[in-house]
C-alpha cells in the first residue's frame, strides 16, 4: 500500500549543495518572560534567533543560497529554478525568488516562485524540485525555506518565532552531498495556525496544535515513508523534525522510535527557536555538517494547516569535501548578539511611530 | 515623508546586478576592476564595459558611524558607514552591518553581503544592495 | 553681507533683497546688466527653482540677464568664475553675484537629506551617506595615515571661533577653549560638534565690473581679480586616487595663482572652505602652505591666526561665521575684499594685499579659488 503513495522520481535526486543562514541576534525567553509574566512559568527554549533591522527572508535567502551554491561549486545560470518558501515574504505581491535569483546570478533563464505552506513551505518547494529535476526538466533546482516568524507581543509564539532558514540546490544524484531515497506528502485540513490576510500576528488553537495537528501528522507521515522504504528508525543515524519548541520534536522522536542521540545534531530550536519554513530544514544543515558518507537522514517537516513532507537521506562520499566550501551552521548559532525586550521590539517593527 | 534619497523604481532596478552582487567592470585593455561601472576605465581612459563579478572580500579603509540620518535612513540609525579597499582594487563606499560586539578599525578584513538599504515609505518598493560586515568566522 | 543664522522672518527672496541693495549702495549704485545667483538648496528646501527671474524681478534688476549656478558649496566661487568670464570677454560691463541659501524652513532630516544629493546619489547617498559622513570618513584615514593625534583639528576651530567674536555678521561670536573642543559631542566619529560648521540662512553679494565701468569717485580702494579658476575632481570620495588628496583644489590654486603670476608668499590671507575641519588641513595641504600630513600643525602655532604666516577664517569662516551654504564662497570674497580695502575693523589681517579665497563643492569635487589684489 505504501509503496505506492511514495513519491519517488524516474531519476534519482539528491542535493548537490546546501546552506544555512541564522541572523545574529538573540532575545533570550527569560527576557520575554521578564517582560510579560514577571518571570514567571517555563520556558519552551533558551533563547530565539532574531534577524536585523536590515534583514528579511530575502536577504536571508539571499546568504543560504551563496553557501549551497558555493558547496555545489556550480554555475548559478545551471539552475532551472529558484523557490522561496517563506511565512514572511516581505512582499504580499511580488517575489522573493526572483530577488534572490537575480542576486545569486541565476537569472533570466529560470523558474522563480515563492511557496506557502505555514512551517512546510520549504520542504513542499524541495519536494517540487525533486520533480524537477527528477523528471529530467532541469539538472538543478534551487530550494529555499526562510522565515522571519511573527508573534504576537506577549503571546505563547512570542517566545519562539525566530529567525533563519536553509537553501538546497537539488540535482542529479551522481552530483549529490545527499541523495533523496524517497519522499512522501501528507495533508490534511486541520486549523490549528493561521494568519488572515492583512493580518501581522498568527492566530492558533492554543493545544489544538498538539495531538491533531503536529503529533498527527508527523506520526503518520514518518510512519509512511519508514514502510514504503522498509526502514525503521534504528536504520537512520540521524533524524530531524519540525520544531516548535524543545519539547515537541522530542516527543515526536520518542514516540517513531528514536533515541535522543539522533535527533540532537539537528536540534536547533532550543537555541535559535522555530525558524518555520526554515525549522527541519536548517537542523537537516546542521546534521548534513557532521553526517558521514552512508549516513541515512530522516526529516519531516510540519506545515499548519495542516501536512508533512517526509525525506529518506543517504549522505554520499561528496559530504565531507564539499560541506567545507562555506560556514558551518553551528558557526551562524554561535555568531550571537544578545539583545534585551526594547531593542527586539524596535528591530521587529512593533514600536508604535504613529 | 520617510523615503530614500534616490527613491525612483527605475532607477534601483537599472543598478541591480551591482547593487546585489557587486558586479562591476573590467579594462579589457589594462584589466583594471572598476566598481562602481563607469564604462571608461580610470587608469587606461579606454572603453571597459566587460562584467567583472568581484569577490565581494575587502579591508576597511576608513569608517564612521551615523548618529544624525537623512530622511529616508533614520529608522536604520545609527548605523556605521565605511569605505572599504576591495581586494580587485577599487575603493567603495557601503554601510557596515553585524558588527555586534567587535571593534571596527581601519584594516578590518570585511565580506559582501546583501541587505536591505531602506524602503520607500510603508506602500513603496524595498531597496536591497551590498553591505559590509566582518568576515564570518568558518565552521 | 547678511548676517548668517536663524532668519525666521526673512524668506529666501528677502535675504537675497537686502544683500543685493547693501553690495549696491556699497558700489555707488552700479546697476548690473546680469545677476548670477549661487544657490543649491531652493529647489529641495523651499520648493523653489528658476531663481535667477525670480531674484532679479524682486530686487529691482527686472529684465537682466539671471541664471542660478550650482556647484554644491562651490557655487559661490563658480558663479564669480562665470561673472568673471562674462566681463573680461566684453560681453557685460557689470554683474552682480549672490550667494543665497534659506535653509531653516525645513526639519533637520530633510536638510540631511537635501545636502546628500551633492554626493553620489547611487553609490553614496543610497547608504545613507551624507556631507557629514564624508569628512568623517576622510579625517578618519587622515587620522590614522598621518599618525595624528584625536584633537589634530581643535586649533582650526579655535581659531576660528576666536576671530568670530568682532565679527558683527558671525553666528557665534564666542570663543572656545581647547577642554571644550576635547569635550565636545561626537556628530559622526572622528567628528565632533566643533568640526562642524553650522549651516544658517545667509545672503551676500558681489558687484563686479570692469575697470572701465567703474565711477570716478569711490569711498573704497577697488579691489582686483588677479586670478580665477574653477577645478573638478570624482564626485564621489571613493572614486578618487587619493582621497586626502583634494586634487580639483591643488590645480584650481595653481590656476589661480599662475594666472596673477603669483606664488604661495605672496598670499596675505587664505579663505578656505573650513564647513569641516578636517577640510582646513587638506585645503591647506592642497594649496601647499603644509606638506601632506602636515597641515593641521599650522593650527597648533599661530600660523593662521590674523597675525600669523598664513591667517584662515578671518571672520570667523564658515565654522563660527556660520555655514551659508552655496553663499560661502561670496562671503568669503566679501570678506577677503574688507580685508584689502582696509575694512575689517579688529579682524584686519595687518597689511594685506593679496588675498586667495578658496570654496569646495560636495567635499572637494568642485573646487574654485580666486585671488584678489588691492591696487597699488
Amino acid at each position: 500500500m505504501a509503496e505506492t503513495k511514495i513519491l519517488k522520481p524516474i531519476r534519482e535526486a539528491g542535493f548537490a549543495g546546501y546552506g544555512a543562514y541564522i541572523p545574529q541576534y538573540r532575545l533570550p525567553a527569560k527576557e520575554v518572560a521578564r517582560v510579560w509574566t514577571d518571570g514567571k512559568g517555563s520556558l519552551p527554549i533558551n533563547e530565539k534567533a532574531v534577524a536585523g533591522l536590515d534583514e528579511d527572508v530575502i536577504t536571508m535567502s539571499i546568504e543560504a543560497a551563496r553557501n549551497a551554491l558555493a558547496r555545489a561549486a556550480l554555475d548559478p545560470t545551471e539552475i532551472r529554478a529558484v523557490w522561496v518558501g517563506s511565512e514572511s515574504h516581505p512582499y504580499a505581491v511580488k517575489p522573493t525568488s526572483t530577488v534572490v535569483a537575480e542576486a545569486i546570478g541565476a537569472t533570466p533563464h529560470t523558474q522563480a516562485a515563492d511557496w506557502e505552506f505555514a512551517c512546510k513551505a520549504g520542504t513542499e518547494a524541495i519536494q517540487a524540485a525533486i520533480g524537477f529535476v527528477g523528471s529530467g526538466m532541469a539538472n538543478y533546482a534551487l530550494a529555499i525555506g526562510m522565515d522571519t516568524a511573527q508573534g504576537r507581543p506577549g503571546d505563547a509564539l512570542e517566545y519562539t518565532a525566530g529567525a533563519g532558514g536553509a537553501a538546497f540546490i537539488i540535482g542529479p544524484a551522481e552530483d549529490a552531498v545527499c541523495v533523496i531515497e524517497g519522499s512522501y506528502s501528507y495533508a490534511t485540513d486541520t486549523p490549528d495556525f493561521w494568519r488572515r490576510a492583512n493580518e501581522t500576528y498568527p492566530e492558533h488553537g492554543e493545544r489544538f496544535t498538539g495531538e491533531p495537528a503536529y503529533f498527527s501528522h508527523i506520526q503518520t507521515a514518518a510512519e509512511f515513508l519508514m514502510e514504503a522504504t522498509e526502514t525503521t528508525a534504528s536504520d537512520y543515524r540521524f533524524a530531524v523534525f519540525h520544531q516548535p519548541n524543545t519539547k515537541f520534536p522530542v516527543r515526536i522522536a520518542k514516540s517513531l522510535g528514536f533515541e535522543q542521540e539522533q535527533i540532537e545534531a539537528g536540534l536547533l530550536v532550543p537555541d535559535i527557536g522555530n525558524t518555520y519554513a526554515g525549522s527541519a530544514m536548517v537542523g537537516l544543515t546542521s546534521i548534513l555538517d557532521v553526517a558521514e558518507p552512508g549516513d541515512r537522514i530522516l526529516m519531516v517537516s510540519y506545515g499548519s494547516g495542516a501536512g508533512s513532507d517526509a525525506f529518506s537521506l543517504r549522505a554520499t562520499d561528496l559530504l565531507p569535501e564539499r560541506r567545507e566550501a562555506a560556514p558551518g551552521t553551528l558557526s551562524y548559532v554561535k555568531r550571537r548578539t544578545e539583545i534585551d525586550y526594547a531593542t527586539y521590539a524596535r528591530f521587529r517593527g512593533k514600536l508604535v511611530l504613529k | 515623508m520617510n523615503r530614500l534619497a534616490s527613491m525612483e523604481t527605475s532607477q534601483h532596478w537599472r543598478l541591480r546586478q551591482q547593487r546585489y552582487a557587486l558586479v562591476g567592470e573590467v579594462c579589457p585593455h589594462c584589466t583594471t576592476k572598476i566598481f562602481p561601472p563607469r564604462d571608461i576605465c580610470p587608469d587606461c581612459g579606454e572603453d571597459a564595459r566587460d562584467l567583472y563579478q568581484f569577490s565581494g572580500r575587502g579591508e576597511v579603509y576608513s569608517h564612521t558611524t551615523v548618529y544624525q540620518a537623512p530622511s529616508g535612513h533614520s529608522s536604520n540609525a545609527p548605523y556605521p558607514v565605511a569605505i572599504v579597499r576591495l581586494e580587485e582594487g577599487p575603493l567603495v563606499t557601503a554601510q557596515l552591518t553585524d558588527i555586534g560586539d567587535q571593534p571596527v578599525e581601519i584594516g578590518t578584513q570585511v565580506e559582501m553581503v546583501t541587505r536591505k538599504l531602506g524602503a520607500d515609505g510603508e506602500r513603496g518598493m524595498l531597496v536591497y544592495g551590498y553591505k559590509f560586515r566582518p568576515i564570518l568566522a568558518e565552521r | 553681507m547678511m548676517p548668517v543664522g536663524e532668519h525666521w522672518d526673512l524668506s529666501l527672496r528677502h535675504l537675497a533683497l537686502d544683500a543685493i541693495s547693501a553690495a549696491r549702495a556699497d558700489s555707488g549704485g552700479l546697476r548690473p546688466q546680469a545677476l548670477y545667483v549661487a544657490n543649491v538648496l531652493a529647489p529641495a528646501l523651499s520648493g523653489q527653482s528658476h531663481l535667477g527671474a525670480l531674484l532679479a524681478d524682486f530686487t529691482g534688476l527686472r529684465g537682466v540677464e539671471a541664471s542660478t549656478i550650482e556647484a554644491s558649496g562651490a557655487s559661490g566661487g563658480v558663479a564669480v568664475r562665470q561673472a568673471y568670464l562674462a566681463l573680461t570677454s566684453g560681453a557685460l560691463d557689470v554683474a552682480i553675484v549672490l550667494g543665497v541659501e534659506k535653509i531653516t524652513d525645513k526639519a533637520s532630516g530633510q536638510v540631511q537629506a537635501a545636502l546628500a544629493t551633492s554626493t553620489d546619489s547611487e553609490y553614496e547617498a543610497v547608504h545613507g551617506v551624507t556631507p557629514s559622513t564624508q569628512a568623517a570618513l576622510l579625517m578618519q584615514r587622515y587620522l590614522y595615515e598621518h599618525g595624528a593625534p584625536k584633537d589634530s583639528m581643535a586649533g582650526f576651530s579655535m581659531t576660528a571661533h576666536q576671530n568670530a567674536v568682532t565679527n558683527p555678521n558671525a553666528m557665534f561670536r564666542k570663543a572656545i577653549r581647547h577642554e571644550q573642543y576635547a569635550r565636545a559631542p561626537i556628530i559622526s566619529e572622528p567628528l565632533n560638534t566643533f568640526d562642524v560648521a553650522p549651516l544658517g540662512d545667509g545672503a551676500a553679494a558681489l558687484v563686479l565690473a570692469r575697470a572701465a565701468a567703474l565711477p570716478n569717485r569711490h569711498d573704497y580702494p577697488q579691489v582686483v581679480i588677479a586670478g580665477s579658476a574653477v577645478s573638478t575632481s570624482a564626485l564621489a570620495v571613493h572614486d578618487r586616487p587619493n582621497p586626502l588628496h583634494l586634487t580639483a583644489a591643488s590645480q584650481s590654486a595653481e590656476a589661480a595663482m599662475l594666472q596673477a603670476s603669483l606664488s604661495l608668499e605672496d598670499i596675505g590671507l587664505f579663505e578656505l572652505h573650513d564647513s569641516f575641519s578636517i577640510f582646513a588641513a587638506l585645503s591647506l595641504e592642497a594649496a601647499g602652505f603644509a606638506a601632506p600630513g602636515h597641515g593641521w600643525k599650522l593650527a597648533q602655532n599661530g600660523d593662521i591666526s590674523l597675525a600669523g604666516k598664513i591667517p584662515i577664517s578671518t571672520f570667523g569662516g564658515s565654522k563660527a561665521r556660520g555655514d551659508p551654504g552655496a553663499a560661502t564662497g561670496i562671503y568669503q570674497l566679501a570678506e577677503a575684499t574688507l580685508q584689502l580695502q582696509g575694512r575689517a575693523n579688529e579682524n584686519q589681517v595687518p597689511n594685506a594685499a593679496i588675498a586667495m579665497t578658496q570654496c569646495l563643492g560636495g567635499s572637494g569635487a568642485t573646487a574654485s579659488t580666486h585671488i584678489l589684489r588691492r591696487p597699488n
